[in-house]
């Protein structure tokens, strides 16, 4: 708000800064260092926040006892379907809400909303009986299917039509003209323009499909088809306890990826998810 | 896709058809045919489901399925885990939009102000978003342990922390934190892009007038951000409803029903239970309260936002 904050107020904000960063860095911090930690070293006291020891074969037996590799594989293809499926279909869809003229398009914009009202959580018991019925359990279809044709896309779909209804008219008006038909406009000029909001989109579709959890337990059965917030919580003990290094082993090797491409592209991410549709 | 060679090769249908109207028309329906093939698939027709399996009684290892009326209604009235669970949705609920709010808040003027190495801070708070849901759990679970990371650092500042996740009052503010730090930096991102575009001209004006900075805040921002404010709450409202990897991570709904919020009781009675029928009332019941909330906050648009873009 104020460019003009005295040496006072300023040491005062980034000690308040560094204080409420704490409960956003330690964890990942705890996560990793607590990942490489034996057994006998996890519930120390005093807490050791630089590990005593460092026991690497928790990363080995996070291979060991689950099928880590796959699981992993199966997350990353079933998010990129979805991101791209969903990219697809609601730039499509909300391209056409926002620039085309057709009998019944509010109407039909009002049903599509409708799916704002309706997450697929309650309509989990229907939906596991359509896919029953289809033979499709234990696959990943339900994974694929739901993010994109179900309610996650709506809101792609919104956030697409806003960014096009804020886009000028006039070069797509003057590709009219040259006799272009709709869906060369629309791939040539419009679609090329809306990259900004495609990215929030992708971003979006990409973490939640990514963190899916409510249909992988419903939908997967065995264990080389689970994904990896499924896997996350396989690893236990006879007794059902958590083996806590080689969970966060494997919490490790499923955050750290995506933390990383974060940080290297952090001002596209945050501008971006701030800077589209979002806003109105 | 191209109509123009479609309309070419029906020339016998004429020119006179295809107007320029009924082609425009053509390929918005075609545009949105994907999507909306899917909304009544599988958005729409579930829902009739929904209702349609709400007024039988269905247990799938019994393998019955008969017409109930609304018997599972009367049910779920009477149900006597209903009341706590409804309360467990609320306080879950309440409790997440007041803190995350306020800390998104917090944090957007914050990060918003003129410091050397502000964009570090803003990339911190916004780092858990991005960071595996079920990851984040497993690792708070395991700070909040009785004998975990967070005890072991209060009892060394000489304070005895309690068993965070098995005592009532605190498993239900631990699942509520745990949200609170993964998702606020989102509404915080959003918070920031709005006070961004407030003019800077405003508070000029109110400082010559000798407005203070709290002022300031309460007279300026809050009401040019308002719209901001009406949307993340309404995102977060609904987002806090479909809360279920959290609790299933942390808690399992306990001890006891404390934590069990509404959407987990439907998957614990339909998928743990096998009780399809009851589920699906249940499910009628989430899709109210979300539908409810909705219309109400559309509704309050109207008189609190002061100002629309």
């Amino acid at each position: 708000m104020n460019s003009d904050l005295s040496p006072r107020v300023r040491v005062a904000l980034y000690g308040l800064l560094c204080v409420l960063a704490i409960p956003f860095v330690f964890p990942t911090w705890w996560m990793v260092t607590s990942s490489v930690k034996p057994i006998s070293d996890i519930f120390a006291f005093p807490p050791d926040i630089i590990p005593r020891t460092v026991d690497w074969s928790t990363y080995s037996e996070v291979f060991r006892l689950q099928p880590f590799a796959q699981q992993y594989w199966n997350s990353c293809y079933i998010a990129a379907i979805v991101t791209v499926g969903t990219m697809a279909l609601s730039s499509l869809a909300g391209y056409a809400f926002a620039r085309i003229r057709f009998p019944g398009a509010n109407l039909l914009f009002m049903v599509v909303l409708m799916g704002l009202l309706i997450p697929s959580e309650v309509t989990i018991v229907p939906l596991f009986q359509m896919f029953l019925a289809w033979d499709m359990i234990n696959t990943h279809w339900p994974l694929i299917l739901i993010p994109i044709f179900g309610a996650p896309s709506v809101f792609a779909t919104f956030v697409m039509r806003q960014f096009f209804i804020a886009l000028p008219v006039e070069l797509e008006e003057a590709a009219r003209v040259d006799g272009l038909g709709r869906f060369k406009i629309f791939w040539t000029i419009a679609l090329p323009l809306a990259r900004p909001a495609l990215a929030a989109v992708a971003i979006f579709t990409f973490l939640h499909s990514w963190n899916l959890y409510l249909e992988p337990i419903v939908f997967l059965t065995t264990p080389a088809n689970f994904t990896l917030p499924q896997a996350l919580t396989q690893f236990v003990d006879v007794y059902q306890g958590p083996m806590w290094n080689i969970q966060l082993a494997a919490a490790t090797l499923t955050a750290l990826p995506v933390l990383v491409v974060f940080i290297f592209a952090q001002r596209q991410f945050i501008e971006g998810l701030a800077h589209t549709g979002l806003k109105g | 896709m191209s109509l123009a060679t479609q309309q070419e090769r029906e020339p016998r249908r004429g020119r006179s058809f295809w107007t320029m109207q009924r082609r425009e028309a053509l390929s918005g329906y075609l545009f949105i045919a994907p999507q909306m093939a899917g909304i009544v698939t599988f958005v729409l027709v579930p829902l009739g489901l929904v209702l349609w399996y709400s007024v039988h009684e269905w247990n799938v290892l019994a393998g019955t399925f008969r017409f109930t009326g609304d018997a599972n209604y009367r049910k779920l009235l009477s149900d006597p885990a209903l009341p706590e669970v409804l309360t467990a949705t609320g306080l879950f609920s309440i409790g997440l939009v007041v803190m995350n709010l306020s800390l998104a808040l917090l944090l957007a003027v914050l990060v918003n102000q003129k410091l050397r190495g502000i964009t570090a801070f803003r990339t911190i708070f916004f780092s858990p978003v991005v960071v595996s849901l079920v990851a984040w759990t497993i690792v708070w679970g395991f700070l909040l342990q009785a004998n975990g990371g967070i005890n072991g650092l209060l009892q060394v500042v000489g304070i005895e922390g309690p068993n965070w996740l098995r005592t009532p009052t605190t498993a239900m503010l631990s699942v509520i934190v745990v949200q609170v730090f993964k998702n606020v930096g989102l509404n915080m991102v959003l918070f920031l892009a709005a006070l961004q575009g407030v003019p800077r001209e405003l508070y000029e004006a109110a400082r010559v007038d000798g407005a203070s900075r709290f002022k300031q805040f309460r007279r300026i921002t809050l009401p040019l951000i308002s719209p901001t404010i009406l949307l993340t709450t309404i995102i977060t409202i609904v987002g806090s409803l479909q809360v279920f990897a959290q609790i299933a991570v942390l808690t399992q709904g306990g001890p006891g029903v404390s934590t069990t919020v509404l959407v987990y009781y439907l998957y614990q009675q339909a998928f743990q239970f096998h009780r399809f029928g009851y589920g699906a009332t249940i499910s009628i019941l989430l899709f109210v309260i979300v539908a409810v909330l909705t219309f109400a906050q559309w509704q309050m648009r109207r008189r609190i936002v002061f100002y629309e873009q």
